[in-house]
């Protein structure tokens, strides 16, 4: 039907050609060399891309309607009621994930090369890479939910190998397996939400199940329930309240690991799977405003923790959890394009955040390396400082994530963040906004501190080790510079009324159109009625600009002016500087509240139950029969006398039994 | 031909081992040898059933064979198998050359440890293939006799407790079972043949009432829930695993279990259905309990054995859910999880015999960091522990989610208490790997320790061939099991 | 004249004291004299029962009895001389069957 292109084909292309990747290091990638094996992976993910990129020039052809395409391979499960296959769905949403995933990855891959190339186990790393990639863009092409939940599980599977990468460090295993399980709670959510659909509407297909729900009143209790226990499981891989604990630890992995798995893919995966549900979501308004909530508190209590930590890592994996929340305010007021909007410039800026992160720890580790210090931490802000003219490039593009992510015009992060602020206040839920508003202000605080106190000044450490720092290779500093460009311009991809002087109309939103306007897309609806208040849209977008600016003039007072103002701030407010240290001591809280609990319920279980009760009664059976063993022994005395007696005994008690029938 | 299939299968592991016991026992070559091509070969007789199995009528049994017995007693030599109880057979006799391979590193009296073995395989592929309830009952009681004596002769430290209880233990259910069924003979009618212990003969013309069905039932659940094992009756499992050898471990989890789930599939649902839908509240609450119990066990286990042992409890506890689901989807999810938790587990005791070789202990305290000097073993461990775990692709995760999907709509609160057992087990066995695995390789005792040779990957290689084959194309196994279970469904309903 | 109830009881006397002697005396000869008092009571319940009948039977099978008797008494004393040898005495209290090694019996 279009002139011969093979979809079905391509598609497949895009998962596959990663995982054959992941195979091929994983079996002969020590042989090709570090650069060999990285450039294997990274040309398995850049045919993902292109393959993708072929698709959307493909799709622009089709008309609107028939820009939804499925496609089945083989059959997986058919069995009773069940009949699922190995099937994936291309559609606006599938392929904007797909096109920025395998962007950002083949980016993040180059990167590697670099940053990875002294590390022994590196055809492990880059076949894990490709795995992860293979198993999110199946997870974002999926058909169904059970090859969601597939590709689901199998970023939390890869999160686990490559967080605890460096496994001889305990700490560093074991923060995987923390990822690991956090996850798990989140998909027993999945699961039950999976097997309440299935239940009531017989499919876990995508469209049949859309069809499905047709019929379902607003409120109706199945949707709100299924809704609420697929966010659980959302909560989980995207790390929002209260299952937000595995992503700071997450940072022990290798730093493109943080800036591919934790900032732009895997965490937008619970976005995905709600804007993928959204019409299951726009039946249950319940479910809704609780994503909202949930979202919007996450957004402003993450950023709260961002502001003291000194370890540049943690700080932006706090960012990503509380720009996270945003995305799910503005899935929670029914925008879900908006929401989507937000996750797709996050994810340029956020990686873009993180590379360069990575690029100052590798320069930092290598200054360390020369001068033989394996004490001071690298990831340490308060060693850094003055780094603005020994990395230029570095600095530069992290100039522009900083200027992003803080949303200041004309950078992608203010029209993303913004037209959140705005659905959420316009659709009425003036708290979540004032939430929202807040934490923008926090996060441009925290953000421009993590800029001045990293690149700015003079460096912290001895004079002598400063002439060591140079800029990082190419391979690194390239993937910077082109998230920076999209970092910058993204955002004219999805102007709000108000800015679109050259009526270019919303490029972004009208791409996804299709997929929203079966379901009830509030922020289309919106849309086409909001043209009045375009002069409030613009009033509160100057307020969040001030807000931000606000927090960057304080950071700038703190951190730029006169030294010691920021520790004289933390000891004026010890008690609050504490928490905020300590990260509200929620670790601490479940372990006391679920851990400790748990063991000791396993150890009753293992001890007192099994232990004593059930084998009790077994070993206690078995010493029964012995003891009448023993005791009915006595009766075999060996003496004749007694035999008779016994005899005669017997043969009178039947006499007289026979004789008194 | 194929009408003496299935009698082939099941005793030439007998005539096997008469030929094995003719080998000089100090020839360790040819004792090797012979055994492995022996093995092979039962495994090579028991493909014909598989490619010539039909699908279509997989709810009936085929290549049935029907001979005179002891007619006056109403005994008869009745085999056949349908879907279900194909998939078992073959899971035997593929696990067979496996074993053997596995116990080339045994150092005492090889030679009659793997006599043993083929003597137990007749004992297995005869309980999966009878259709007559006494012969059935032969096989039964044929198979604790050599695992006794592997536990007994081959076990750990404290092997002569688990061995006796588990003979005790497992007999003593079996013995209320004899009861029962003589029960059936006794009280079953057949017009033109009279009194019988035929299975199909019964199923049709047994009709009890209400509340004898009831003890019947109990009688018959009894002796399977001991060998499944199910809460509480589970205690001489965790005992047994831990005395016994590798091999012999691998065999119990990967068969001998199965044994127990299967009884309740072939004999105890058909014949009293009535009694199971009484007592299917005590029924799935048990099951429930067996999965979320055995996986807090495991948690706090110091063994890697009896860890791996408890989750065994765990990991049936789904299927036996899945049995009680009384729905297709659940059934058959509980049947391929009977196969998967065969290669799943198996691989993992294989696993701690690896180590366990090596080093002696299987406590967990005594490892550590084994993945920087043991890459391949680190792989093999971490796959089997994944398909475990049920990770989707994987095979677990098909039987699990067939499960759980099946039972939610009959029974949504127990199942939902069930699928917590699927973030435990990532605690467990998560953590278990990670204490094992990985952290630095501090004890001097565990560098220098080689990692898996040849042979030792050859054990491991076929069974994760199966793994994924059944985690990404499993419909070629649910294709003979689904009729099947749907016959038994049948069966139950027009009871 | 006496009639078969004072047979009856006479027999049953002796056999009576015969059963209690059996149970009770620990000389080996006294048990076989007490046996064959049992014996004895039962022939003679045998003919007394015959005679009132009217059936030769009854005497007859006393035979059958006593010869019996002759023969059991002909093993019960060869047991008793090997009881002699054995423990030194013909005490059956000393008698302990299933015992255990030579060395453990007193």
């Amino acid at each position: 039907m279009n002139d011969g292109f093979n979809f079905a084909l391509a598609v497949a292309l895009i998962p596959l050609l990663p995982l054959g990747g992941a195979l091929l290091n994983g079996l002969i990638g020590r042989r090709l060399g570090a650069k060999g094996s990285g450039a294997l992976a990274t040309l398995a993910i850049l045919g993902s891309f292109l393959s993708a990129v072929a698709i959307f020039l493909q799709f622009q052809q089709l008309p609107e309607e028939a820009r939804r395409l499925s496609f089945t391979y083989a059959t997986w499960i058919h069995s009773g009621g069940l009949s699922v296959d190995w099937s994936l769905l291309l559609d606006p949403l599938s392929l904007m994930y797909s096109l920025f995933i395998s962007g950002v990855a083949t980016l993040i891959h180059l990167y590697s090369i670099g940053y990875m190339g002294q590390d022994p186990s590196f055809a492990r790393y880059f076949a894990y890479l490709n795995l992860f990639c293979f198993s999110m863009l199946t997870l974002v092409l999926g058909g169904n939910y059970l090859v969601m939940f597939l590709g689901w599980e199998g970023v939390g599977l890869c999160s686990y190998l490559l967080i605890g990468f460096w496994f001889t460090d305990p700490a560093k295993a074991s923060a995987g397996k923390k990822a690991f399980v956090v996850n798990r709670i989140g998909d027993f959510g999945f699961l039950l939400g999976l097997f309440l659909l299935f239940t009531h509407l017989g499919s876990l297909d995508y469209l049949a199940l859309e069809q499905g729900l047709a019929g379902f009143p607003v409120g109706h209790w199945l949707p709100t329930a299924a809704a609420l226990l697929l966010f659980l499981g959302a909560m989980g891989k995207s790390a929002q309240i209260p299952l937000y604990v595995w992503l700071p630890d997450a940072m022990a992995g290798p730093t493109p690991v943080s800036a591919l798995i934790h900032a732009a893919t895997m965490v937008t995966a619970g976005l995905y799977m709600i804007a993928r549900s959204h019409v299951l979501f726009s039946l249950a308004p319940a479910a809704l405003l609780t994503v909202a909530v949930v979202g919007a508190a996450t957004a402003l209590f993450a950023a709260t923790i961002g502001l003291v930590q000194n370890d540049i890592k943690k700080v932006l994996a706090y960012s990503t959890v509380s720009q996270l929340g945003y995305m799910f305010l503005a899935m929670g007021v029914g925008a879900y394009g908006v929401g989507l909007f937000h996750v797709l410039t996050h994810a340029f800026f956020k990686a873009l955040l993180f590379l360069g992160a990575g690029a100052v720890i590798h320069a930092m580790h290598h200054v360390y390396h020369h001068v033989h210090d394996h004490q001071r931490d690298p990831q340490d802000m308060r060693n850094m400082g003055g780094l603005k003219a020994k990395l230029p490039i570095t600095y530069w593009t992290f100039w522009v994530g900083t200027v992003a992510i803080a949303g200041f015009p004309p950078f992608s992060g203010f029209f993303s963040k913004d037209e959140i602020l705005w659905q959420a206040f316009h659709t009425g839920h003036w708290p979540l906004w004032l939430m929202g508003l807040a934490a923008a202000g926090l996060t441009s605080f925290y953000m421009f501190r993590l800029l001045f106190l990293t690149f700015h000044g003079r460096y912290r450490g001895p004079e002598a080790e400063a002439k060591h720092f140079h800029e990082n290779p190419w391979v690194m500093t390239l993937p910077l510079v082109v998230l920076a460009v999209l970092s910058a311009v993204a955002g004219f991809w999805g102007l709000p009324h108000y800015l679109d002087f050259a009526h270019l109309g919303n490029r972004f939103q009208e791409f996804l159109a299709p997929v929203f306007h079966r379901g009830s897309d509030l922020a289309l609806r919106h849309a086409a009625v909001s043209h009045g208040s375009a002069a409030l849209e613009a009033l509160l977008a100057l307020v969040s600009v001030a807000v931000a600016a606000l927090g960057l003039l304080e950071a700038r007072r703190l951190y730029l002016g006169k030294p010691g103002l920021a520790e004289a701030r933390a000891k004026a407010h010890p008690v609050l500087h504490r928490r905020l240290m300590n990260k509200w001591f929620v670790d601490e809280l479940y372990e006391s509240l679920v851990v400790k609990p748990v063991a000791g319920i396993c150890e009753f279980c293992y001890k007192q139950v099994d232990g004593l009760v059930v084998e009790g009664m077994v070993n206690g059976t078995g010493r029964l029969c012995g003891w009448a063993g023993s005791g009915l022994r006595h009766l075999q005395t060996g003496r004749l006398a007694h035999y008779l007696t016994a005899m005669a005994l017997g043969l009178a008690l039947l006499l007289v039994l026979v004789f008194t029938r | 031909m194929t009408n003496h299939l299935l009698p082939l299968v099941t005793f030439f592991p007998l005539l096997a081992m008469l030929v094995l016991a003719l080998v000089p026992a100090g020839r360790t070559a040819w004792v090797k040898g012979t055994a492995l091509f022996l093995a092979l070969a039962e495994f090579a007789f028991s493909l014909p059933l598989w490619l010539n199995f039909d699908r279509a009528t997989g709810g009936a049994y085929q290549f049935v064979v029907q001979a005179e017995w002891m007619p006056r007693l109403g005994i008869g030599f009745h085999m056949g198998v349908d879907g279900i109880s194909l998939l078992l057979v073959l899971l035997t006799t593929f696990l067979l050359p496996i074993i053997v391979l596995a116990a080339f590193s045994l150092e005492k009296s090889l030679k009659s440890y793997l006599m043993l073995f083929f003597l137990m395989t007749t004992g297995m592929v005869g309980v999966f293939a009878s259709l007559d309830l006494i012969l059935f009952y032969v096989f039964w009681e044929l198979v604790l006799i050599p695992m006794y004596f592997l536990i007994g002769i081959w076990g750990g430290q404290r092997r002569i407790y688990a061995a006796v209880k588990f003979f005790l233990y497992t007999m003593a259910g079996s013995v209320l079972m004899l009861l029962a069924i003589l029960y059936l003979h006794w009280n079953t009618l057949v017009p033109e043949v009279g009194r019988t212990f035929d299975l199909p003969l019964l199923l049709e013309h047994f009709r009890p009432a209400a509340g004898t069905q009831l003890w019947l039932f109990g009688a018959f659940a009894l002796a399977f829930a001991i060998k499944v094992p199910m809460f509480p009756v589970h205690t001489w499992l965790p005992d047994a695993h831990v005395e016994a050898p590798t091999g012999g471990s691998v065999i119990l989890a990967g068969v001998l279990l199965k044994m127990g789930t299967y009884g309740f599939l072939r004999f105890a649902l058909p014949l009293f259905p009535a009694a199971t839908q009484v007592l299917l509240p005590l029924l799935v609450g048990l099951a429930v309990t067996g999965v979320v119990f055995g996986a807090l066990v495991s948690i706090v286990q110091k063994d890697m054995k009896k860890l791996v042992a408890y989750s065994s409890v765990s990991h049936l506890g789904f299927v036996m859910l899945g049995l009680f689901s009384l729905n297709v989807t659940g059934m058959s999810g509980a049947v391929l999880q009977m196969i998967n938790h065969g290669i799943s587990t198996g691989a993992l005791f294989l696993a701690v015999g690896v180590i366990y070789e090596r080093r002696h202990t299987r406590m967990i305290a005594d490892f550590g960091g084994l993945a920087a000097g043991m890459p391949r073993y680190a792989l093999v461990l971490v796959f089997f522990v994944l398909s475990s775990v049920g990770l989707p692709g994987l095979n677990g995760f098909v039987g699990e989610f067939m499960i759980l999907l099946g039972s939610f709509p009959s029974q949504p609160v127990p199942t939902a208490i069930a699928t917590t057992g699927v973030v435990l087990a990532a605690v467990y066995l998560l953590w278990m790997v990670q204490r094992v695995l990985f952290g630095p390789l501090a004890n001097p005792k565990n560098q220098g320790l080689a990692d898996l040779g040849i042979r030792e990957m050859l054990v491991f290689a076929p069974l994760a061939v199966l793994a994924v084959w059944i985690g990404v194309q499993p419909q070629p196994f649910l294709d003979c099991i689904n009729p099947a279970v749907e016959a038994t469904l049948d069966l139950m309903r027009n009871r | 004249m006496p009639g078969p109830s004072h047979y009856l009881l006479l027999s049953v006397l002796l056999f009576g004291l015969g059963l209690t002697g059996v149970l009770v005396r620990r000389n080996a000869l006294v048990v076989l004299m007490c046996i064959e008092m049992m014996l004895g009571a039962s022939n003679l319940l045998l003919v007394a029962f015959g005679q009132q009948a009217g059936l030769p039977g009854g005497q007859a099978f006393a035979f059958f009895s006593m010869t019996v008797a002759a023969a059991e008494v002909a093993v019960g004393l060869a047991v008793v001389v090997l009881l002699y040898r054995w423990s030194g005495g013909t005490d059956i209290g000393e008698v302990r069957l299933f015992a255990g090694p030579r060395e453990e019996r007193p």
